[in-house]
């Protein structure tokens, strides 16, 4: 064993000389693997960087929550037969609580997207989520100023509204927002509560801080179309496990709460957030796939490139080859030799190109979420060592059986 | 004691369709610190020869004893192994590592042996001395004259200890003053006890040697021990 680190070690030695002596050519060489190994290091923190933002941004659905709703988030189901579903009303989630054992909490939901102004400024595009304050047990909900509109206010329905940080930042800068009237859809609302920041901007127009909850019942009464349109409900499970039962449960109640006849298919959804990730895993995992094989192409480009200079540093190097074998060296130390040169040179270079694949991601992070992390730096050393070991090998291999003679011939 | 005991070498190339006898039926021994010239003109099969006794070329029919072992039947590595420990080259071209050091280009044999780093550097040196080269460690081939490379050479070939020293033509590229300083260095080498075979075509290198065998078509034709 030691007789191998000391080849191991004498072999570095042979290769790093031969290197410092060929410093422009082993410069060139590393470019090839510097923009493989950068493109592909700078991939994987993307896609790291998204599954860390997905699972921020899905953390806010809660993952012991059902979400019952005439739509179904995956369309397993023909759209068209979900849109000729009837609404669920208020009625349905009225009866529905009232039957129900399993979950801890239970609310209403009612979504609009609208303009909210506070003097001077507005933000446009907020969610606004009509509930009640049941809602606030359906969620992992922190605050950084008040709370969540009480009982009384959710059932009178009283003009008052919660901000997420996004939509409290942006109308009131650094003032409080407690107790002050934000404008929405042409009534004024007090502002109860204000939200933590929540998650980030991954799942497109998603923003789970760019929101705002009010009482379900001001909807009911300020908002024109309200009644049209379908509500869906919030069901918290008591915990992980018990979720599958909880579904069970609202299933059967919701079908009989909607009328339904034994033979007759659910006309409502109930959706997971767990459907949420296994969707993303699908979709992104393809993209995912679809990048790195990508980026390995860039890689596969570089690898032929050194194997390409390899050679030809082997058939400049003949006369030496040639020496170093009538000195004594074995087959398999040529060999050794110019693997260990290749797998040098792919190193630094793939430590080059990590380098800039860190800081290329800072500034990627401004338009995509990018995350660098441990196994990803492994990842890129691991892949370089692989690289220069393959690609060298060709190269090294005809050094190796090079006849001394011929070799030392050789002009 | 015997070095080199060799029974009708052939040595046979094929060149396209054609055979190429370059050594037929050679046989010679060679004992312990022998000074031996071989001569013969362009083609006379002398460089085959010295490949064939410098473990570099197996012979294609004959038998080859290298201090009483055959070794005309071993592997690629085996006969690494015999270069490195029991063989010194010197070359007509020098033929040295042009971007390493003097120091380093002595040390290398070494390396291949397997020696530690401490005990070579070591020996390194001391042969380094024992030519004449002892400030001259550092410069690179480039940096040095014709007659610094061959010394430099001469070390390299001497580092290990070798039990014969092979020289192609090691005068040929070096001015006449410069040739006869390395040949008082060959001189040297051979008092000090090492076993030395020397391939030239020049007529009075060749004297300098306490024997000439001479080759003619790739046959010997006179082999004779020479009054010095």
């Amino acid at each position: 064993m030691s007789k191998y680190i000391f080849e191991l070690k004498e072999g570095l030695l042979i290769a790093v000389r031969a290197l410092r002596v060929n410093k422009t050519r082993a410069m060139l060489t590393t470019l090839g693997i510097i923009i493989g190994i950068c493109s592909v290091a700078l991939m994987a923190t993307v896609i790291n960087g998204i599954d860390i933002a997905f699972e921020k941004g899905i953390s806010s659905l809660g993952s012991d929550n059902l979400y019952i709703d005439k739509w179904s988030w995956f369309t397993n189901e023909e759209f068209w037969k979900m849109r000729n579903r009837k609404n669920l009303k208020l009625s349905d989630y009225e009866k529905y609580k009232a039957l129900a054992q399993l979950p801890t909490a239970i609310a209403p939901t009612l979504w609009n997207i609208k303009k909210i102004q506070f003097e001077d400024n507005y933000i446009e595009g907020a969610l606004v989520t009509g509930t009640t304050n049941d809602y606030l047990d359906t969620t992992n909900f922190e605050f950084s100023k008040g709370r969540f509109f009480s009982a009384i206010e959710s059932k009178s329905s009283r003009d008052v509204a919660v901000l997420g940080s996004e939509v409290a930042d942006h109308l009131f800068e650094s003032r409080n927002a407690l107790d002050e009237y934000v404008k929405l859809n042409g009534i004024k609302y007090k502002v109860v509560g204000v939200l933590e920041k929540q998650g980030s901007n991954l799942l497109g127009n998603f923003n789970p801080d760019k929101q705002i909850y009010i009482p379900i019942g001001t909807v009911f009464k300020h908002f024109e179309n309200a009644s049209f349109r379908s509500i869906a409900i919030v069901v918290r499970s008591r915990n992980t496990s018990m979720v599958s039962a909880t579904k069970e449960e609202a299933e059967g109640l919701m079908r009989r709460v909607r009328g339904l006849r034994y033979d007759e298919e659910n006309d409502f959804s109930i959706n997971q957030q767990e459907g949420l990730t296994r969707n993303y895993d699908q979709t992104v995992g393809v993209i995912k796939i679809a990048g790195l094989f990508i980026t390995g192409l860039a890689l596969l480009v570089g690898a032929i490139g050194i194997m390409n200079i390899m050679f030809v540093s082997v058939k400049e190097r003949t006369r030496e080859i040639g020496i170093r074998k009538a000195i004594g060296a074995k087959k398999r130390t040529i060999l050794g030799q110019f693997i260990t040169e290749s797998a040098i040179i792919c190193l630094i270079g793939g430590l080059i190109g990590l380098i800039l694949a860190v800081l290329l991601s800072m500034a990627v992070d401004k338009f995509l979420p990018t995350s660098v992390q441990f196994g990803t730096v492994i990842l890129a050393i691991e892949i370089s060592l692989i690289t220069g070991v393959v690609s060298g090998l060709a190269p090294a291999y005809s050094a190796a059986k090079m006849d001394p003679v011929e070799a030392l011939r050789y002009e | 004691m015997n070095i080199i005991n060799i029974e009708n070498i052939s040595r046979i190339f094929q060149v396209g369709s054609e055979e190429v006898r370059a050594l037929d039926n050679v046989s010679l021994r060679i004992d312990k610190n022998e000074y031996v010239a071989i001569m013969g003109p362009s083609g006379s099969g002398k460089s085959t020869l010295m490949n064939i006794l410098g473990c570099l070329d197996t012979p294609t029919s004959g038998r080859y004893d290298f201090k009483e072992i055959d070794v005309s039947d071993m592997s690629d590595n085996e006969l690494a192994e015999i270069r490195n420990r029991e063989i010194g080259f010197v070359f007509q071209t020098f033929n040295l590592l042009p971007r390493s050091n003097a120091f380093h280009n002595v040390e290398l044999p070494l390396i291949y042996s397997g020696i530690a780093s401490a005990k070579r550097k070591e020996m390194a040196r001391e042969t380094l001395i024992d030519v004449g080269l002892e400030d001259r460690m550092l410069h690179k081939p480039s940096e040095l004259s014709g007659g610094q490379r061959q010394r430099v050479a001469i070390a390299r070939a001497l580092v290990t200890h070798p039990s014969i020293i092979l020289a192609d033509e090691p005068t040929g590229n070096l001015d006449s003053k410069t040739g006869e300083d390395i040949m008082s260095l060959f001189n040297d080498i051979h008092k000090k006890g090492n076993t030395i075979i020397l391939v030239t075509h020049e007529e009075y290198i060749a004297k300098r040697a306490a024997r000439i065998v001479r080759l003619r078509d790739g046959r010997i034709e006179k082999d004779e021990i020479i009054s010095n």
